[in-house]
């Protein structure tokens, strides 16, 4: 099971108050982690409108995570991108019944506290926004609202996870409609958690104190993950996703749920697809479903895609040796 | 007495968490029995009692509806099958539901339960609390309460019994074979509730 404690001492963001003359406690991180653990099994989708945000709804969307623009589109428009407007956000967050998630820029303090502000359900630092600090994070245990950070290795994702992130999206190449970098990422981070859980158990205390200094982080939190042989907390595939087949190829590698981009609403078919993408992901251990779910979508509406090897901005590399 | 089976219905949502809890409360009963995590309708029909977990309760009641899932998880608890519903689970199982903020929304519920519920009853995530509750007509006089954009109960018919309040807010409800909470047991420690349920399964078998 993953571990739902890990709180530090004196996190600025657990919070006593009350509800009517009963005390309670926000901002843990069994009520962070745990809302985290309420997304498994399903599929997060980009949306940059409240219509699109309905339709993701509708289709069995779990969360909608609120952009301005759309990965693809950010990859095009060039520029700074930024938090989405709040205005934007609030309209999603008065439509919809599920979650809704916003974006803010690595290590961008105040856009996370507006949007802290704002009440979205969970955070997400970004890597597709450009980057506001190239040196740091942010202290995510500072907040009451839950954070996603994503990660391409398993040093990067524990180097969040001390930080405050309450999940893990595993990285992919955003707005590429491209999954192979996903694929890598995931396949990557599995395997180092091998090495270390057959450190674990071979009771090889000096090899886990050399993965901690690699990583850069706590030897606890290496042993903790060590121990139970995969991430701390709930990990999400992200990047590149555009089919069922997509989604279902990652959920069988470990993957508990699914962040989808462009690949719904930058395709020509997004309602069908969206439900596709829900379909495939839920029974991905079902061959036939996931062909009835393949079956749904027309490749010829797909989102064109982008070969990796020609990108001249790679997103995934924002933040990752910090 | 035959082995009971006890399902953990694995559309979406917290399953690992409800499958550990409810095999450590078997252990600690000395019920011999197994759980399985439950899909498809064939294995809904082999079940003796089901946990319907946390989770987003759109998902779990549309996706339960492409496979069938939903008529027979209600034929089943028609016909006395026990059933736990977490949240999401409480959501699905009822009547009636209408969110606090966007009002009513079209979503597949299993109308078993005579309850309305207001979902997002206590506000969003940042608002999710844990707080100390009781709830004796279950003999557990107090509870560790995780309330993830929970849930609340508005309105009971008359053959539910209310077994937690929070504040003015119903958030434990019992109605024969169908337990219901607002609330999540299966991410704290303490598996008392998942013990009542099983002995629940236990003594119908």
């Amino acid at each position: 099971m993953i571990p739902l404690s890990g709180d530090i001492p004196d996190s600025k963001g657990a919070i006593c108050g009350k509800i009517d003359s009963n005390p309670v406690v926000r901002g843990t991180s069994t009520l962070k982690r745990g809302f985290a653990h309420m997304l498994k099994n399903g599929v997060v989708m980009d949306v940059t409108n409240v219509e699109q945000a309905q339709i993701a709804e509708e289709a069995g969307a779990v969360s909608v995570m609120v952009l301005d623009k759309l990965p693809s589109d950010v990859r095009k428009a060039g520029g700074v991108a930024r938090t989405a407007s709040i205005r934007i956000i609030e309209e999603i967050m008065d439509n919809v019944t599920i979650p809704v998630m916003a974006k803010c820029r690595i290590g961008h303090m105040y856009e996370a506290n507006v949007l802290d502000e704002t009440n979205v359900d969970m955070i997400d630092e970004s890597e597709v926004l450009t980057p506001a600090d190239e040196y740091h994070h942010i202290w995510k245990w500072d907040f009451t609202t839950p954070f996603v950070n994503g990660a391409r290795s398993l040093g990067e994702a524990l180097r969040r996870v001390e930080e405050g992130a309450a999940m893990i999206r595993t990285k992919g190449e955003p707005g590429t409609g491209n999954v192979a970098e996903a694929i890598y990422h995931i396949k990557k981070v599995n395997e180092e958690l091998r090495t270390i859980k057959s450190m674990y158990d071979s009771d090889d205390k000096q090899e886990l104190v050399k993965m901690a200094r690699e990583f850069k982080v706590s030897y606890d939190l290496v042993e903790e993950t060590a121990k139970i042989g995969r991430l701390p907390v709930v990990n999400f595939a992200a990047g590149g996703i555009a089919t069922p087949a997509d989604a279902a190829y990652l959920m069988s590698l470990g993957c508990d749920g699914i962040f989808v981009g462009s690949g719904i609403f930058k395709a020509e078919d997004a309602q069908e697809r969206a439900r596709a993408v829900v379909l495939a992901t839920t029974f991905w251990e079902e061959p036939d479903k996931v062909k009835e779910a393949q079956k749904m979508i027309d490749e010829r509406q797909s989102l064109l895609g982008l070969d990796v090897k020609n990108l001249d901005l790679k997103m995934q590399e924002r933040g990752s040796t910090v | 007495m035959s082995k009971i089976q006890i399902g953990i219905l694995a559309v979406q949502g917290d399953v690992t968490e409800n499958f550990l809890a409810t095999m450590a409360s078997m252990s600690e009963l000395g019920i011999d029995g197994t759980v399985v995590q439950v899909k498809t309708i064939e294995q809904i029909s082999e079940l003796d009692g089901l946990i319907i977990p946390g989770g987003e309760s759109t998902v779990i009641g549309q996706m339960s509806l492409v496979n069938g899932g939903l008529k027979k998880i209600k034929e089943k608890i028609e016909s006395g099958m026990p059933v736990f519903g977490i949240c999401a689970g409480m959501i699905f199982l009822s009547k009636n539901s209408k969110d606090k903020v966007v009002g009513k929304v079209e979503q597949p519920l299993l109308d078993v339960l005579d309850v309305k519920i207001e979902r997002n009853s206590f506000g969003r995530q940042k608002d999710s609390f844990e707080a100390k509750i009781s709830m004796e007509p279950v003999g557990i006089s107090s509870f560790n309460g995780v309330f993830i954009r929970a849930p609340s109960v508005s309105e009971t018919g008359s053959d539910v019994e209310i077994l937690a309040k929070f504040n003015e807010k119903i958030v434990a409800v019992k109605q024969g074979n169908i337990l219901a909470t607002a609330f999540h047991p299966e991410l704290t420690r303490d598996i008392s509730l998942h013990k009542s349920f099983v002995k629940l399964v236990d003594n119908l078998n």
